[in-house]
């Protein structure tokens, strides 16, 4: 225990401030002040890969590190779509994953937001549109942020993120 | 009758190639599994012969002599050929994906599909050169094995999961919270990945090989880039080589780094994760500093690498790895001293080595269950060839041994990528890739940090792909967490499943 704690004590604190929302992310625009009101920023989150090749969700995982400190913002990962308010989904979206996504969706309460992830989520990505694959998130369910990258970095995701469940400018504490 | 030709290969083992009867194969792969050897991957090809088609289908095999891979003409009216899961129990899933991909059936093999689920009619095949109809429904019923007796139930877990992982359904039978039976069904993140290189140059695929398996960019890509390389005569510069093992090293580093702190996490100990994210957190910033990204998607290229190290960053990269290793020991030791995660970790998930040889299992998780395969150490390709890796293997079987795995090749990782940055030859980085023949066939493998990835490529006129085959290590590990898990109670599922860490996207393709 005293190791555990020494070595606590010798990491120290490691978080770095929050960056601001990237607005230019945003692809949708509709009821954006009313979900900001309502969400305050205390944001839970249900990840879906809808078929992507798991590096997003490498970068995903960063966000829980101390130095991104997502929790600290007051946004969390859930692990049902009912208790979430924002779905985070990696793409393309295999036909395979193409019902599940879509009940996902249905399951999520309103009012919620959809994040989709990397090139792949954004559009296609290298995979395209196939026999397998319908390619991009917006093929199947509304999404109100998309994401680039390959793989979006966290800082990138972070942005938005809070592009998806923020008004406009930050409000400033 | 059997001819056979040897490929040579610069930098890398000869792989033996040869022709023969489908029932030779037969009595090949039952004479080299009596003798130690194991099945590599499995997979078929529709050729073009004269506008009439034709059906290969091809095995690689791997014993202490190297790798082989053995090619079948099957019936063009009728493409079958004996069942191999017999021999090989790893054999069966990749038989039913060949029937769902290419449409040549193992007789008496398994009749269950296992990558088509709906997206595409049952009688239509993706890699046979005919067009594909509209795609259908994406979702249908699969006859899962059903257990029956007083207070069984079934637990369906998936394809979306609780966590932040990729999609999979997961059907328990359970009495109470103890586990009697576990079947997997995968093929959700199944994208095209085999049709989709046939429309790609031999240049441009390793993007895509790079993506078969996100978190084993490297390793993907490096095996791509061998066969690439054997297809087009080219051998890599030896900077390019060494370059491309630091690169491979830092993957496994970043994977091993990631998992202990997750096991940590999911045996109750957030410390774990915390610091363990961290230190992966400060590997992958170094990445990006010193290689223009985070992860390694683009870094490797037939050829050689796309980006050099400059000179003035060595000593950095190097001192990391001293403070990396000083603190994944720290780590190690505190790990080892908690009664709280001994608890959970010691005795669960168990795989015994006998059961382990019988079923196939390779690459880390067989190594934790005593099998000692090691592609670095088996077959070793330049640089490893001068590295000299030490052979890390535990018999415990148990989520234990693979955690202590971790740490022992963690630290095995960060020793050599020291001893590659201290004697990092110079000169260039890339070599021009020629022209390949058409037709010419070219083969990559490579120790990732789950196990040993394969690559079969075949190309096509105009330095095209005419056949890419990638096979991950996941396909041999994924019937083993079925057995890993039986005895054991549904709470410790994610540990163990966690301890295994399986691609699904580099299994469903």
């Amino acid at each position: 225990m005293l190791r555990v704690l020494k070595q606590i004590a010798h990491v120290g604190l490691l978080s770095e401030p929050l960056p601001p929302p990237n607005d230019g992310l945003r692809v949708r625009e509709a009821l954006r002040a009313e979900i900001a009101r309502v969400f305050a920023r205390a944001v839970n989150i249900r990840h879906v890969d809808a078929g992507s090749c798991n590096g997003c969700e490498l970068e995903i995982h960063a966000l829980e590190n101390p130095y991104y400190n997502l929790q600290g913002a007051g946004i969390k990962f859930v692990a049902s779509p009912r208790h979430a308010d924002l779905l985070l989904v990696t793409g393309p979206v295999s036909r395979h994953m193409v019902e599940a996504l879509k009940r996902t969706y249905a399951a999520t309460p309103d009012p919620k937001r959809v994040v989709a992830v990397g090139d792949c989520g954004t559009c296609g990505g290298i995979f395209g549109e196939s026999y397998a694959s319908a390619g991009a998130v917006a093929n199947v369910i509304p999404v109100d942020v998309v994401v680039p990258g390959c793989p979006p970095t966290p800082t990138a995701l972070l942005q938005g993120i809070l592009a998806a469940v923020t008004a406009g400018e930050r409000k400033q504490t | 009758m059997s001819a056979e030709t040897q490929l040579t290969i610069k930098s890398v083992h000869a792989v033996r190639r040869s022709t023969m009867r489908r029932d030779e194969l037969f009595a090949l792969c039952n004479r080299f599994a009596t003798n130690g050897g194991r099945l590599v991957s499995l997979w078929a090809t529709e050729r073009q012969a004269d506008a009439e088609p034709e059906y290969v289908l091809s095995v690689a095999l791997q014993d202490a002599d190297g790798m082989q891979v053995v090619e079948a003409l099957l019936d063009s009216a009728q493409p079958e050929y004996p069942d191999l899961s017999g021999i090989f129990p790893v054999a069966d899933r990749l038989q039913r994906a060949a029937f769902d991909l290419v449409g040549v059936r193992a007789i008496g093999g398994g009749e269950r599909r296992w990558l088509r689920h709906a997206a595409w009619p049952a009688d239509a095949f993706p890699l046979r050169h005919a067009p594909m109809p509209a795609p259908g429904e994406s979702s249908d019923d699969y006859p899962f094995v059903r257990v029956a007796g007083d207070g069984v139930h079934e637990i369906p877990v998936g394809p979306v999961h609780a966590g932040v992982i990729e999609p999979g359904h997961f059907r328990f039978s359970v009495v109470g919270e103890k586990v009697l039976r576990l079947e997997e069904r995968l093929g959700y993140t199944h994208k095209g990945i085999e049709k989709r290189f046939e429309s790609l140059s031999l240049e441009n695929g390793v993007k895509l090989a790079a993506r078969i398996s996100g978190d084993s960019a490297v390793a993907f890509s490096w095996a791509y880039c061998s066969a690439v390389e054997q297809v087009a005569n080219c051998s890599p510069p030896q900077r390019a080589l060494w370059l491309r093992a630091l690169l491979l090293e830092r993957e496994r580093l970043a994977n091993h780094l990631g998992d202990l702190g997750a096991l940590g996490n999911d045996a109750g100990f957030a410390f774990g994760l915390s610091q363990f994210s961290r230190l992966k957190e400060d590997l992958l910033r170094t990445n990006a500093r010193a290689f223009g990204g985070r992860y390694l998607f683009d870094a490797l290229v037939p050829g050689g690498i796309a980006v050099d190290l400059a000179q003035a960053d060595v000593p950095d990269l190097i001192a990391e790895m001293d403070t990396l290793a000083g603190e994944v020991a720290l780590l190690h030791g505190i790990y080892d001293n908690h009664a709280g995660v001994q608890d959970r970790f010691v005795g669960a998930g168990q795989l015994s080595p006998e059961l382990a040889k019988r079923l196939g299992i390779i690459g880390l998780a067989g190594r934790g269950s005593g099998q000692p395969w090691d592609l670095r150490c088996d077959l070793p390709q330049t640089p490893y060839d001068e590295l000299g890796v030490n052979r890390i293997v535990r018999a415990q079987g148990d989520v234990a041994a693979r955690v202590g795995l971790r740490f022992d090749e963690a630290l095995e990782s960060a020793r050599l990528c020291k001893r590659l940055l201290a004697e990092l030859p110079d000169g260039p980085s890339a070599e021009t890739v020629g022209d390949a023949s058409d037709g010419a066939s070219g083969y990559g493998f490579v120790e990732g940090w789950r196990g040993p990835v394969f690559v079969a490529l075949t190309a096509a006129a105009g330095n095209r792909i005419a056949r890419c085959h990638p096979h991950d290590p996941s396909w041999h590990n994924w019937p083993a967490l079925e057995h890993a898990v039986i005895g054991n109670i549904v709470p410790d599922f994610p540990l163990i499943n966690k301890s295994f860490n399986l691609s699904y996207s580099g299994h469903d393709l």
